[in-house]
């Protein structure tokens, strides 16, 4: 499958090398124009974006690899990510880990059958005021609770 | 609580507080416009220094004095780079100002452009701070609109532009040189110094990366001289406002703002109204995770300034507090920690990659009632060798490229010796004789 930007996207990344003074620099905006478009990375979209920004594929996928936003695999249509660190943990994010883990039937870093969820733990979030905290997908939901969260998830499209 | 008035978060929680026509009508922008137009570039570095503004982000270095060692006369270009790559446990400030006062941090950043010659600045968020990246680009665009950002700003002859850089999720690329990196769309792998990025940094060019909270000071310090700003706080060494993050066993955690040097028992008690639960203090972190953990007896009148903390054996650091009552497991806590420096860990220096994966599986065991007595010795070998001799008095250490080595081996060595007895608690039976 290849891997074009949606004209929309195509024109915010030719601003982007506008705006940055060498085109490397353009590359972490560029991947997430990306990964927001398509879901996740394929060789095919990294190969293109590569070419795009005048670097090599493999030189690219050093980048992608390093930072852990970027996913090179299909992920769940909802990112269930738990924070575990510290303060996180000292308000109880284990037991937010478990319920989602028994709720969905999946281990942390597995995906539900259906494609719908996907469950990580995540280190800190840099919200520790509202612990314990999960992000879904780009969202932040704090001060979360087992019943909070069943209500949240639930309204999910 | 004192009647000490709120000076960065002054507009916190008011209506419109993140828009540009706010800011403007509460006086927003006119030392942005003093220093563009009436200051120049020696005017500013010589304010800023007098002021004793001490960075924010955690090392707490004079801006000024690091803003002088951009070259003069030097044909490259000079950038600045604002640090809002917020990541250390139990910090949440810098996430603060940006949703409360985006402006005002614009506005620290033009002046700190002007002082060391910048024309092009970004901000590298957090990539997990999609909305507050949304926000900044909202706030960017506003100033663009209205000649605050772009060419000969202000109606003078200085061009500034800001670019927001959402980074890829990677507590590393807090460190400057790591940042550098990954703004150069590279692993963010710290570089070895010298040179400073005030020498060479982005793209090999002279630049300043300075935190968001330290940002925020500078249209204070210009419009309220220098002086008023030594003013604040308990030493004109170590002044100015300061955000304390509060979390963990308090009853009320969030960000408080009170001047430079106020008492931690007066945050933990007064401020964040206490344990929760009014349980007994056990133990407080005073500088996000990689400052070493302090015992509720060592907190007994401690100020919380930069040279207070470091007589006291830790580090004020960014300023997040994390608060532990007697009901903590600090094994459980040590474990957590451990952990999230081995994720966190860049994989770049032998030492740090594979002692952080040790320290980890060593301190699991524990927490399985599987340790052993010379497991004890074991942490503090591991911790010695990442992050040299884990002894304050002698000053010893740096065995890795960037401070991620002391950062983790100085807060696991402090849990180690100071709470050695729930370590030994979680031997088992045969081990413990």
């Amino acid at each position: 499958m290849s891997f074009a930007f949606t004209a929309d996207r195509k024109k915010r990344f030719n601003a982007l090398l506008k705006q940055y003074p060498d085109k490397r620099s353009a590359a972490l905006p560029a991947l997430h124009l990306a990964q927001d478009q398509e879901g996740y990375l394929t060789t095919e979209t990294i190969e293109t974006l590569a070419q795009m920004l005048d670097i090599t594929p493999a030189s690219l996928m050093d980048t992608i690899s390093f930072h852990t936003l970027f996913h090179t695999k299909p992920r769940g249509k909802y990112l269930l990510q738990v924070c575990q660190t510290l303060s996180c943990s000292l308000a109880g994010a284990d037991e937010i880990v478990d319920h989602l883990s028994h709720k969905y039937q999946v281990k942390a870093g597995e995906t539900t059958p259906d494609g719908k969820y996907t469950l990580l733990k995540v280190e800190c979030l840099g919200a520790c005021d509202t612990a314990p905290v999960v992000q879904i997908n780009d969202d932040y939901y704090e001060k979360v609770s087992k019943d909070k969260l069943n209500r949240i998830l639930d309204k999910l499209p | 609580m004192s009647d000490y008035q709120p000076i960065l978060t002054m507009h916190a929680g008011q209506p419109g507080s993140a828009t540009r026509d706010y800011y403007l009508a509460n006086g927003g922008y006119r030392a942005a416009r003093r220093a563009v137009l009436d200051m120049n570039s020696d005017d500013i570095i010589q304010m800023v220094k007098y002021s004793n503004l001490q960075g924010r982000g955690g090392a707490g270095f004079p801006a000024g004095v690091k803003w002088s060692f951009v070259p003069r006369d030097d044909k490259r270009a000079k950038y600045l780079i604002c640090n809002a790559d917020e990541g250390e446990p139990g910090t949440f400030k810098d996430r603060m100002l940006i949703n409360h006062n985006p402006h005002q941090l614009i506005e620290g950043m033009i002046i700190a452009s002007r002082a060391i010659d910048c024309h092009l600045a970004f901000i590298y968020i957090r990539g997990e701070f999609a909305k507050e990246a949304r926000l900044l680009e909202a706030a960017v665009e506003e100033c663009r609109a209205s000649n605050i950002l772009g060419k000969k700003i202000f109606g003078g002859k200085y061009d500034l532009d800001i670019l927001v850089y959402r980074g890829g999720g990677a507590y590393i690329c807090g460190e400057e040189m790591a940042l550098i990196e990954s703004l150069e769309g590279k692993r963010g792998w710290p570089r070895i110094k010298p040179p400073f990025p005030a020498i060479e940094g982005y793209l090999r060019c002279p630049t300043i990366v300075n935190n968001v909270e330290t940002l925020s000071n500078l249209p204070h310090i210009v419009n309220n001289g220098a002086e008023w700003f030594r003013g604040i706080g308990a030493s004109p060494d170590s002044p100015g406002p300061k955000l304390y993050c509060l979390s963990g066993h308090v009853r009320k955690p969030g960000v408080y703002e009170a001047p430079m040097g106020t008492k931690l028992t007066t945050l933990i008690f007064t401020h964040a109204g206490g344990t929760t639960e009014g349980k007994k203090l056990k133990a407080a972190i005073p500088g996000g995770s990689s400052a070493p953990v302090l015992t509720a007896d060592e907190i007994e009148d401690l100020k919380m300034d930069f040279p207070s903390l470091t007589a006291a054996g830790s580090m004020l650091g960014s300023g997040g507090i994390i608060v532990m009552d007697e009901t903590t497991d600090m094994v459980q806590a040590c474990y957590n920690l451990a952990r999230f420096y081995a994720h966190e860990s860049c994989g770049q220096c032998t030492p740090c990659r594979e002692g952080t994966t040790w320290l980890t599986k060593v301190l699991r065991r524990f927490t399985q009632g599987r340790g052993r007595m010379e497991d004890i010795d074991l942490i503090g070998d591991i911790t010695d060798n990442i992050g040299g001799l884990c002894d304050f008095s002698k000053g010893s250490f740096g065995k890795t490229i960037c401070p991620f080595g002391e950062a983790v081996s100085w807060p696991i060595r402090a849990f180690m010796d100071k709470f050695r007895d729930e370590f030994e608690a979680y031997l088992p039976k045969e081990e413990a004789a």
